[in-house]
């Protein structure tokens, strides 16, 4: 037969299992922000073996020492390890951001498949997301934490509710383009079940926006949890994370501005580098934006 | 025109409706007995009661809705937990910081981002384009507090060129009102440039290909008059969109900026209720800025048909 001999197809097909590992080494901008994020993630992991002291240890005989050999970056307020708090600062960080983006996702995606494929359902689950989305993410984030009392848990949640009506949004939107396509309306002449037809049909075509949606969330999650710690309103003060040791560190800015610059500088490489992965991942799934965007 | 003005007030109303129902809910979904939630740990029966009776905790949910809505409808948000003031009152005071430091972002931002997003449109590829795309990216992702504390460093505590933290209200001279504006304002415009420099881009660029971009060029314009006379003019739209959007950022640096460089607005109102578990005064801020959030949209839509003749509703 004549399939062997088809040329391959002149524009590349978008598909969310194209970029896999070269896609992380696509561009020196790319290759470095992985490796950022990678370093900050090992590290974190890490935390318990490579910190040189407990993040908790109080000696106030110790406060606000400079560098020396035995704390590298010098010590907190309370006489504790910062080198060791940001190490374990970072575990907080990135598991609050990955965690909410996780939760988002899943929350939404169910929203949203319900939503585009059942008219009634759609109109009071929109009214809803409207509403929860005019009001100010961080407001609803801190209300929610006041509320129910700051852990892990609760500021994953707190912050992952604001984000629930967009994702929710954009897989509707989604699934109300694709189920005017042909093949969707194949497989229900042809009697799919529900289940089937979302998994199979419907949800395919959410991946590559969701990818990129979860990426940029991802980043503001991250930002988001440093905002409540550095306000007060995150999980409490004695657990080392980045918002937390910021925080501490306002009260002592003048005498010791790296209190906020260390953990400020991860923060922000940390966000940089996921930011910068997201936008990668939208020119690679959607060449239509890569050339409005114009490939930075 | 007058009934899309009608229909678009009335959609407002069931968002709004949501938004209150939301916030009349977290209080009192959260597990637990709202009035302990609300008085910490060594409340005494009394402050209970109290907190109780001035919420109306007693009623039925219900009826607990209504008669709180009702009264919002009539302008009362109730009164403080902890200074017995009414909620209307403090934020009434607290209110000229905030609306100044919003107003100079938006304006600045613009200023800097609208250029500068129809330069690397207009150079798109070279290295100006990157540079300011690079920069775009790092305006989204250092947070807001780190800038603040940067520019503290290097302007008010190296060079010492400005205060470090504070504000002085208009009515006691122009220049100590400036002086304390300069680094809470330029802090929050990175995110606002990073936004707004990436949607004139973009806007750009789509409109840059068009015939009467050709045309005007062709008929020897300067460069200048047709980037920002025909270009902009109708690149417009998505950029005064997204200044609409971003209101929801601005108020939650809002929030954070008056945190870092000790600003009373309604920022730090807002966090001291919620560290203070005060909450009608939580309940007021998030319905107010929600509010606002909502007006603002709904005027840029408006502003729409002002920009472009071409839409009509």
């Amino acid at each position: 037969m004549a399939i062997e001999t088809l040329p391959e197809p002149s524009i590349p097909i978008a598909s969310p299992l194209r970029p896999r590992f070269g896609f992380f080494t696509s561009s020196p901008i790319i290759a470095v922000a992985s490796l950022c994020l990678l370093i900050i993630v090992v590290l974190s992991i890490l935390a318990p073996w490579i910190a040189p002291h407990d993040p908790m240890q109080l000696l106030p005989a110790l406060r606000l020492k400079p560098s020396s050999e035995q704390f590298p970056l010098g010590t907190d307020a309370y006489g504790r390890d910062v080198l060791s708090r940001i190490l374990y600062g970072g575990r907080i960080s990135l598991l609050i951001g990955f965690g909410a983006t996780v939760v988002s996702v899943a929350v939404g995606l169910l929203i949203g498949l319900f939503s585009g494929f059942f008219r009634w359902v759609d109109a009071i689950l929109m009214r809803i997301m409207d509403g929860v989305m005019a009001i100010p993410a961080i407001l609803l984030a801190i209300a929610v934490v006041s509320l129910s009392g700051a852990s892990v848990f609760t500021v994953m949640i707190a912050i992952t509710i604001p984000e629930i009506p967009r994702v929710a949004r954009l897989v509707r939107s989604v699934v109300l383009s694709a189920r005017e396509e042909p093949y969707v309306e194949a497989a229900i002449s042809v009697g799919s079940g529900l289940p089937k037809i979302m998994w199979r049909h419907l949800l395919p075509n959410t991946i590559a926006p969701l990818i990129v949606q979860g990426t940029n969330f991802c980043a503001s999650a991250i930002l988001t949890e440093a905002i409540l710690s550095f306000l007060g309103a995150g999980i409490s003060p004695e657990t080392p994370t980045w918002g937390n040791i910021m925080a501490e560190g306002r009260a002592f800015f003048q005498v010791k501005p790296s209190l906020i610059f260390w953990p400020g500088l991860l923060l922000s490489i940390a966000i940089l580098s996921v930011n910068l992965i997201g936008d990668a991942a939208r020119d690679a799934l959607d060449p239509r934006m890569k050339q409005r965007e114009g490939g930075k | 025109m007058l009934g899309y003005l009608l229909r678009r007030v009335l959609a407002a109303i069931p968002v709004m409706g949501v938004v209150a129902l939301v916030v009349f809910l977290l209080l009192r979904l959260t597990p637990g007995d709202p009035a302990a939630i609300l008085a910490g740990d060594n409340a005494t029966p009394v402050q209970l009661e109290r907190i109780r009776a001035s919420l109306g905790l007693n009623e039925p949910l219900y009826v607990q809705f209504f008669t709180w809505i009702n009264k919002l409808l009539h302008g009362d948000l109730g009164v403080s937990l902890i200074s017995n003031v009414p909620v209307v009152k403090m934020i009434g005071q607290r209110v000229e910081p905030s609306i100044s430091i919003a107003i100079a972002t938006i304006i600045l931002s613009v200023i800097i981002a609208v250029p500068l997003g129809v330069i690397a449109a207009w150079k798109q590829g070279t290295w100006i384009d990157r540079f300011v795309m690079g920069l775009s990216v790092l305006g989204f992702s250092v947070p807001v507090f780190v800038i603040g504390y940067v520019l503290i460093q290097l302007f008010a505590i190296d060079v010492r060129w400005l205060p470090v933290q504070g504000y002085k209200s208009i009515a006691g001279g122009f220049g100590p009102f400036f002086e304390r504006l300069v680094l809470p304002t330029v802090s929050l415009s990175f995110i606002y440039v990073a936004l707004i420099a990436r949607m004139t881009r973009a806007s750009m660029l789509d409109v840059l290909g068009e015939d009467y971009v050709r045309t005007a060029r062709a008929k020897g314009l300067g460069e200048i008059a047709v980037l920002f006379r025909h270009a902009l003019r109708n690149a417009a739209v998505p950029v005064i969109t997204v200044i609409g959007t971003g209101f929801a950022l601005l108020i939650s640096g809002v929030v954070v900026t008056e945190s870092v460089f000790n600003i009373p607005g309604i920022g730090r109102l807002t966090v001291d209720a919620v560290l203070a578990r005060d909450y009608p005064v939580i309940q007021a801020m998030i319905l107010l800025t929600s509010l606002l959030y909502v007006a603002v949209n709904l005027l840029i839509d408006v502003a729409y048909t002002l920009l472009d003749p071409r839409i009509r509703y």
